[in-house]
């Protein structure tokens, strides 16, 4: 049970106003999970309640198997990676990272030994007599993890460690993140708003909105099955149509959109007939021309250039629906050409609408 | 470059010339008269002797330097035990909107004369006054308040008191939660993140407020003369004495600058911090 982590029923309201509602999520040991959504949906509060900076006003946390409550934070087995990093500007680099050793009353030999080997774990070998305001924002964030794993605590928290960062630098310090957790194996509950480092970061994400979470699921889990109409919105389906369960027959439901379509969706057993339902359907599922199931007559409204791909804003029925298409295989299409599209009934998405999305 | 030259010279001709006339040539003269002689009916023989000099060194004199020394001393400790934690509160506690509203009333007492605010602590001290009433309404014995050491050191904590609280309240207001935070995440109890991360990063802050109470509270004469009853002679009641009754300009001089030379000591000493407040 070392480095697992269970949170019940957990409860916070700022000023009456709740920032995490009623949230239970279970973490096994050695595992890297992400709290994904937007600002103000109760990510950072949750791991402030994990770390012991808030307390919560009902629920329980648990770290390896013990109830850590109502412990304060100075006595936990977590440490934290801060968001602008919080190094400490009055102590060097090897002060920073011995901090919590000395704190714990290590002698002085032992701390350089431990300070020596963090440094060299993050690669910032002979960093420790340089000044905070020396370092680059990578080397900064570097310098905080080493100051939190130097610990080797039993849960590391990281909040939008790389928010900071530039997106080239960014994007290394991701892959050296995730390589690091591997190594040192220790629990990582990681914050961030940014679902492309929550997918490739992590073994399981926590999408989060108005203090709740909508889903946990591991990254393709997420990615081809969104439960709900905010957790597909929020991981980029661009395609989120309203309507009515009309025919149910060998395994294939009907949904007559709001805009009078009617798409073949493959039957997962929640499609109720006559109920109202919502659908997503991701723009790369899209294909401009081969028949299929589905076949929708439709002219090109607008063209959205992305580089390796287009986004084609096709006008069906009384829709705008975003279709992708490499640029590899583009044709020469304008403004009001006709176009036909199809895709298969399993690209349809059937989504629970809590009307928490825009 | 030029332009920028003359522009700095009439920026600053009018505080420089403030300065010279009400500061430098007083203290020019004062100076010159320092080396002179106090004439038969109280005025100023012109010499160039060290004789006030040697005076204001005899151990006499150097006790009452040392107790006005430990008075300036206890005020700062004081205005800086009873500033912190208000301080600590006002930054970090009181929402953004209402602090500055705080802040004025810590400034308000400037508003009235600091003779006035002696005076009233008189009244609020002495054996009728506001505070013995209460003791005697709650059957408690009278309190002889007024007239001794503490009541100077009570009058000087409440005098100096937002000179210690200003500063320190920007500093604290400039410190980063975070980094309290962090300590207390890596393992510090409220208490070693107290003094390994707030007090360093408040340094500037209580350099500042200390200097600023400590200098004055140094020379200070009032609340001594009207508080302690002039009972016991400060330096500042000193120096006040050698002017208006002893009519000895030349040695009233001598101790003003010997004052002042202690001063200037202490701020070399304290270069560093106060270096750091400068940036404040």
């Amino acid at each position: 049970m070392q480095g697992a982590l269970a949170v019940r029923g957990l409860s916070k309201s700022f000023r009456s106003q709740p920032a995490v509602r009623d949230v239970t999520l279970e973490i096994a040991p050695g595992e890297l999970v992400t709290l994904l959504g937007p600002s103000g949906c109760g990510k950072t509060t949750l791991l402030r309640l994990v770390a012991g900076f808030e307390r919560p006003d009902a629920g329980t946390l648990t770290i390896s198997g013990r109830d850590v409550t109502a412990v304060p934070p100075h006595k936990r087995p977590v440490n934290t990676v801060f968001q602008h990093y919080a190094l400490f500007p009055h102590r060097d680099v090897a002060g920073n990272v011995g901090f919590g050793l000395e704190m714990r009353g290590l002698a002085a030999a032992e701390i350089e030994r431990k300070v020596a080997q963090a440094l060299a774990l993050v690669r910032l070998e002979g960093f420790g007599a340089r000044a905070v305001s020396e370092l680059s924002g990578g080397q900064k964030q570097r310098v905080a993890l080493a100051r939190a794993l130097v610990l080797e605590p039993e849960l590391l928290l990281l909040d939008e460690p790389m928010a900071a960062l530039d997106p080239k630098l960014r994007h290394e310090m991701q892959v050296e993140l995730k390589n690091l957790q591997e190594r040192v194996g220790i629990t990582f509950l990681f914050v961030t708003h940014d679902q492309h480092e929550a997918l490739l970061l992590s073994d399981r994400i926590a999408v989060m909105s108005q203090g709740r979470i909508e889903q946990v699921d591991a990254p393709e889990a997420l990615y081809e099955k969104p439960r709900t109409r905010f957790v597909a919105d929020f991981l980029g389906v661009q395609n989120l149509l309203r309507g009515t369960v009309g025919e149910l027959s060998g395994g294939i439901a009907r949904v007559v959109t709001e805009g009078g379509l009617v798409i073949a969706a493959q039957d997962d057993g929640g499609y109720r007939k006559g109920a109202p339902v919502c659908i997503g359907l991701r723009a790369e599922r899209i294909s401009l021309v081969e028949r299929a199931a589905n076949v929708l007559e439709g002219a090109i409204d607008d063209e959205i250039f992305l580089g390796d791909w287009t986004e084609w804003r096709v006008r069906t029925g009384g829709s705008v629906l975003s279709v992708g298409e490499g640029n590899v295989l583009a044709r020469d299409r304008r403004r009001g050409d006709s176009v036909t599209l199809s895709f298969p009934p399993e690209a349809v998405l059937r989504l629970e609408d809590g009307g928490a999305a825009a | 470059m030029r332009r920028e030259a003359r522009l700095a010279v009439v920026l600053l001709a009018p505080s420089l010339l403030l300065l010279v006339a009400l500061f430098y040539l007083p203290q020019l003269l004062l100076l010159a008269v320092s080396f002179g002689h106090r004439s038969a009916y109280g005025g100023v023989e012109r010499a160039l002797s060290l004789e006030n000099y040697a005076r204001a060194l005899e151990p006499m004199y150097l006790a009452i330097l040392g107790r006005s020394l430990g008075l300036a001393a206890f005020s700062t400790l004081a205005c800086l035990l009873v500033g912190f934690p208000f301080a600590w509160w006002l930054a970090r506690r009181v929402p953004a909107r209402s602090r500055s509203a705080l802040l004025a009333l810590v400034v308000l007492p400037f508003w009235t004369s600091f003779l006035v605010r002696m005076y009233a602590w008189i009244v609020l001290l002495r054996s009728e006054g506001l505070v013995n009433l209460a003791l005697v309404a709650l059957g408690l014995p009278r309190v002889e308040l007024l007239y001794n050491d503490f009541a100077v050191l009570v009058g000087q904590v409440y005098g100096e008191l937002p000179f210690m609280i200003v500063p320190l309240y920007v500093s604290l207001e400039k410190l980063d939660g975070a980094l309290v935070e962090a300590a207390a995440d890596l393992g510090a109890s409220p208490a070693r993140a107290f003094w390994s991360v707030v007090v360093p990063q408040t340094l500037p802050g209580i350099a500042a407020g200390c200097l600023l109470v400590f200098i004055p509270s140094l020379g200070a004469f009032l609340a001594p003369d009207l508080l302690g009853g002039g009972r016991t002679t400060y330096i500042g009641n000193l120096i006040q004495n050698q002017f208006a009754v002893a009519r000895d300009m030349p040695f009233g001089a001598a101790l003003s600058f010997v004052l002042s030379l202690l001063v200037v000591v202490l701020l070399l000493v304290f270069r560093r911090p106060l270096k750091a407040a400068q940036e404040l």
